[in-house]
């Protein structure tokens, strides 16, 4: 008997519930990280951080977040791979063909799902090595405690702002990772839904809008932050 | 009208195949893509060669045998029209036409540009049908269907099974196809005694004949001669949601 999660469909709502899972903690993340916007002394960012790392929900979210994205790359590998056996891929100068298509009535960003996810998970590499590991597991001269209220944290905004001013590279990299994020979600938010089933010729106008909103939103709002910061401390 | 064909040429299913060029100087702007074709055919018959295998029948945009792809587009360039219906003024004097079959593992080339596509109709063996009592004809009015139901019924039934969505398709899907088919019952009173159970069927038997999954991109429905909508294919992921639960149910009984 064919599973459920093994068909074609199957698989493919595992991608869309793994993918909005994932968009909801980005919401999150972006909401602390702007605080390092508003706030120049770095208070309401630490304050953000410290709740953030110390609130019980955490502890069940945070691997559930892990799980998350390792299910949406393992099941990302696992569809692209079956995607292209099934062409004869070898064959011509653009790809299966020799002509190259000049209409394909699609967007690069939907073609290119995997190469814009694979930009995202290296991004998440060098991400999570420049900061949580820090926080969580080596420490850093720069998360030396700060006392907010009476209360003593590590000083998150001076190792985030550290970064993109002592490496002025990282702000790119950053910029870079942004933009891919953008990408994947100027495609992934509609397909999300598209996959669920919850379209129509109705919806799926208004559900390509709130794409673009919400992935320009996301892209323009974690490229800012680097930037800022790093425009900050040279003027 | 001089034009340049580089032609798709495969002796049969093992061959290895490879393009031919050939030179056309008798070409008019009336003729449509596939009389272009056949003068090519003419001149190849004349020289004592191989005339070039292609599939064709209707010549009317009905039947979807002539599949091929035009400079790199299924059907050629244009919006909802067969490769039957392409007119020559979509062309320019001079121009070089790339002829090519549709490519897919699913579809295995017989020969030149025919493909074989009874992988599509095993999917219609696994669903595409009802078990109602035929009989004659019932009465008007007998079934009440919406006129919005009946119209989304019709898009979807407008597909003609020609595999230009799976040609366009980065995946070699064939959700649309699939889609097109389940929706065309699912939205009519007729379709309701397999219910679920067809979209589960016909989707398991597309899996299994190797065709790749929807990334979603809308390529197929830029491509499909009929218009067909991807909103179907969100109607097939709904049916298809709701087998899923009913199986996980039964299977506990
Ligand atoms: C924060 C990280 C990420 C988020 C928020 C995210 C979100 C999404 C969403 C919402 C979709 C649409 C699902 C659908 O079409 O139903 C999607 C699709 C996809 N994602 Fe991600 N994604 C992320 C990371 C990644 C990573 C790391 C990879 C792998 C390298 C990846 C590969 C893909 C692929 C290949 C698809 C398209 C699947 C298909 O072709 O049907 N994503 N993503
Ligand atoms: S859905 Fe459109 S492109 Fe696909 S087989 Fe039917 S008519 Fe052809
Ligand atoms: S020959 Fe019938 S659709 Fe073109």
């Amino acid at each position: 008997m064919t599973n459920f999660f093994t068909t074609s469909i199957g698989r493919k709502i595992l991608m869309s519930v793994t993918g909005l899972f994932l968009i909801m903690f980005l919401l999150v993340h972006l909401t602390v990280n702007s605080m390092i916007l508003f706030d120049g002394t770095g208070d309401l960012f630490n304050r953000a951080a410290h709740f953030m790392a110390t609130t019980p929900l955490i502890k069940v979210v945070e691997p559930l977040l892990a799980i998350g994205l390792l299910a949406h790359f393992l099941i990302a590998s696992l569809i692209t791979f079956q995607n292209q056996r099934n062409r004869n891929v070898t064959y011509g100068a653009f790809g299966r063909y020799e002509a190259r298509n000049a209409s394909q009535g699609s967007t690069w960003a939907s073609r290119n799902m995997y190469i814009l996810g694979t930009v995202i998970i290296v991004f998440l590499v060098i991400h999570l090595i420049n900061f949580f590991w820090k926080m969580k597991f080596t420490g850093d001269p720069l998360l030396s405690e700060v006392i907010i209220n009476g209360e003593h944290m590590e000083n998150a905004y001076a190792l985030v702002t550290g970064l993109f001013i002592n490496w002025k590279w990282s702000v790119a990299l950053y910029v870079v990772g942004a933009i891919a994020l953008g990408l994947h979600l100027y495609h992934g938010v509609w397909s999300a839904f598209q996959t669920l089933g919850w379209s129509n010729k109705k919806w799926r106008k208004i559900l390509n809008v709130i794409g673009v909103l919400f992935s320009t939103l996301l892209a323009l709002g974690y490229a800012i932050i680097p930037l800022y910061v790093m425009i900050r401390s040279m003027i | 009208m001089k034009l340049t064909l580089k032609v798709w040429r495969q002796a049969g299913p093992k061959d290895k195949g490879q393009f031919e060029t050939y030179q056309l100087d008798n070409a008019s702007l009336d003729m449509t893509f596939l009389e272009l074709m056949d003068a090519l055919n003419e001149k190849l018959i004349a020289e004592g060669k191989d005339p070039v295998a292609f599939e064709h029948d209707c010549r009317e945009g009905i039947c979807g045998s002539c599949a091929m792809m035009v400079n790199g587009r299924p059907h050629g360039p244009g919006q909802e029209i067969t490769t039957c219906q392409l007119n020559m003024k979509a062309f320019k004097d001079g121009e070089t036409i790339t002829v090519e079959p549709w490519r897919t593992n699913s579809f295995p080339v017989i020969k030149d540009l025919v493909v074989d596509r009874s992988s599509f109709e095993k999917i219609m063996e696994a669903g595409g049908f009802v078990n109602v009592e035929v009989g004659s004809a019932v009465d008007s009015n007998t079934y009440k269907v919406s006129k919005a139901r009946a119209d989304e019924a019709f898009d979807a039934a407008a597909c003609i099974g020609c595999g230009a969505c799976v040609a366009a398709c980065k995946n070699s899907s064939a959700m649309l196809f699939v889609a097109a088919k389940v929706s065309q019952y699912a939205l009519l009173p007729q379709g309701k005694t397999e219910g679920v159970q067809r979209a589960w069927n016909m989707l398991a038997k597309m899996d299994e004949l190797g065709f790749g999954s929807c990334s979603n991109t809308g390529s197929c429905e830029a491509e499909c001669p009929k218009g067909v909508s991807l909103s179907h294919i969100a109607r097939l992921n709904r049916e298809f949601i709701k087998a899923g639960f009913r199986k996980a149910g039964a299977e506990k009984l």
